[in-house]
């Protein structure tokens, strides 16, 4: 299993697909799992917290992460009207897988409030369904302010 | 309309079938799932709660909507057609001939406010308004002369800082009205609109940055040193702009914050930090919770004492479980 164990970094994605679909996907020991889209903005919020983390596959068709410790996980919502479909479909493959769901201990949420009701919404239905607590919301890519308090809400989420 | 506006050189059948940027799909289908008319919206409804506004108050409600609508018709009829030429995927301009459609729907928007809930004559009092208000023309006249200019990049900068930054001067009064129970329909209208601006924001952005990838680092420094000049040029019109709209009901300083606050947005959508420190972005709660009922600082759980929360039992979940 050792042998097996993959740590990927801040900006690695997982792409070293594996040609079975669904097959078994890049294991993390990371603190943090996060899914950005290509417009990066959760990406750079994650870069600028400094901790181990790990990005989801861009595409849904890719195996996905397999979690090996608690995390917190960061996903953003660009909500429709009633937020359906609000939780990227990498998202729900990731926790579809039952031991991801086990050891997920918080969520984060990105958006804009400019979507009235919907603003984060995929990190409250996640965080219902899984029942973890949302532990902070941030705009686009997050200002310096809320860079600090994450940093300092996660370590102590941690100790 | 001096100038003629440049078109594509050469347009050929759009294949969706073949996407080579799934983004331009993405903000498609969203676009689409987001359309809305403002017949949808009861404005008849407010008409008794408008007749509790003031004189004053009623002035400045249809001054800072004909604000609006000749941003809007500037962004339908010559911001986001302007785009189009610069579109490096077919499916980008199809986007951007979603949202110059979408652009006159909000600019029609206003009127059916204004044909609801005043006269004829005082629609047409504050049409005049707004095409003798300096500073309402000196943003509309800055940006459009970006759209007419000949750099892609700062098209591009100038698009998102109007559908990000400019508008907000103006979306903060419905805002103020609803956090107050007035005007509440047309509040959900204007709702509608600002969750539009977000998309367009967002997609204008992102195709900046993907434009700033091919150049060089000399060219991006250029184009970085451009967006601030712009933001703080359009910054000053703005609260000046501020100033004479909500000075005569004592509102400016607590717009002003509004607009720090979405001039952060504006920026962090083209890539770059957010700028105004959050000592002067502390928009009024009121008005934040007006704007989103989500994003109050109470749902904040690291400043919470962080030990109420149990960590729950997994269950099994299928894909159908989240198609909320």
């Amino acid at each position: 299993m050792a042998s097996d164990m993959t740590t990927i970094a801040v900006g690695d994605r997982a792409d070293h697909p594996d040609p079975a679909e669904g097959g078994e996907g890049p294991i993390t020991d990371a603190p943090l799992i996060y899914f950005s889209s290509v417009s990066d903005n959760t990406h750079r919020f994650v870069e600028k917290l400094g901790v181990r983390a790990a990005r989801m596959p861009l595409l849904t068709r890719e195996p996905t992460l397999r979690a090996l410790r608690p995390y917190v996980l960061v996903l953003p919502t660009y909500g429709g009207i009633t937020g359906k479909g609000a939780v990227p479909r990498q998202v729900v493959k990731f926790l579809n897988n039952e031991q991801n769901r086990s050891l997920l201990r918080g969520v984060i949420g990105a958006g804009n409030t400019n979507f009235g009701e919907t603003y984060c919404l995929a990190a409250d239905i996640v965080a219902a369904k899984c029942n973890v607590p949302v532990l902070y919301r941030f705009e686009v890519m997050g200002t310096s302010e809320d860079v600090d308090r994450v940093t300092r809400g996660l370590e102590e989420f941690w100790t | 309309m001096s100038e003629k506006l440049k078109l594509v050189d050469q347009v050929q059948a759009i294949n969706w079938n073949r996407i080579q940027d799934d983004k331009d799909v993405e903000v498609w289908n969203r676009l689409v799932n987001n359309f809305w008319l403002p017949e949808k919206v009861p404005l008849s409804n407010d008409v008794q709660s408008w007749a509790t506004l003031t004189p004053e108050e009623q002035q400045l409600t249809m001054r800072v909507f004909t604000g609006l609508t000749l941003l809007d018709t500037v962004q339908a009829t010559v911001g986001a057609v302007s785009l189009i030429p610069d579109a490096v995927t077919p499916h980008e301009e199809a986007v951007l001939t979603n949202i110059a459609f979408m652009e006159s729907v909000h600019a029609k928007s206003y009127s059916s406010i204004f044909s609801t809930l005043a006269s004829t004559k005082e629609i047409d009092e504050a049409f005049r308004w707004s095409t003798e208000n300096v500073n309402l023309q000196k943003k509309a006249n800055i940006v459009t002369d970006y759209y007419r200019g000949d750099d892609p990049l700062k098209r591009k900068v100038a698009s998102t800082l109007l559908e990000s930054f400019l508008f907000y001067s103006g979306f903060y009064l419905p805002m103020y009205w609803s956090s107050r129970a007035k005007l509440t329909n047309t509040a959900d209208l204007v709702r509608l609109i600002i969750r539009d601006e977000a998309v367009h924001g967002y997609y204008i952005g992102y195709k900046f940055q993907r434009g700033l990838e091919s150049v060089t680092p000399e060219r991006r420094q250029e184009i970085k040193d451009y967006t601030f000049e712009l933001l703080f040029e359009l910054y000053e019109n703005e609260v000046q702009y501020t100033h004479d709209l909500y000075d005569s009901v004592g509102l400016a300083e607590d717009v002003k914050k509004f607009l720090h606050y979405n001039a952060n947005k504006a920026l962090m959508n083209l890539g770059y930090e957010a700028m105004f420190p959050s000592s002067v972005t502390d928009v009024n709660p009121a008005i934040l919770s007006a704007l989103s009922p989500n994003a109050d600082e109470n749902h904040d759980f690291f400043s919470g004492s962080g030990s109420s929360y149990v960590i729950g039992k997994a269950v099994n979940t299928e894909d159908e479980d989240w198609d909320f």
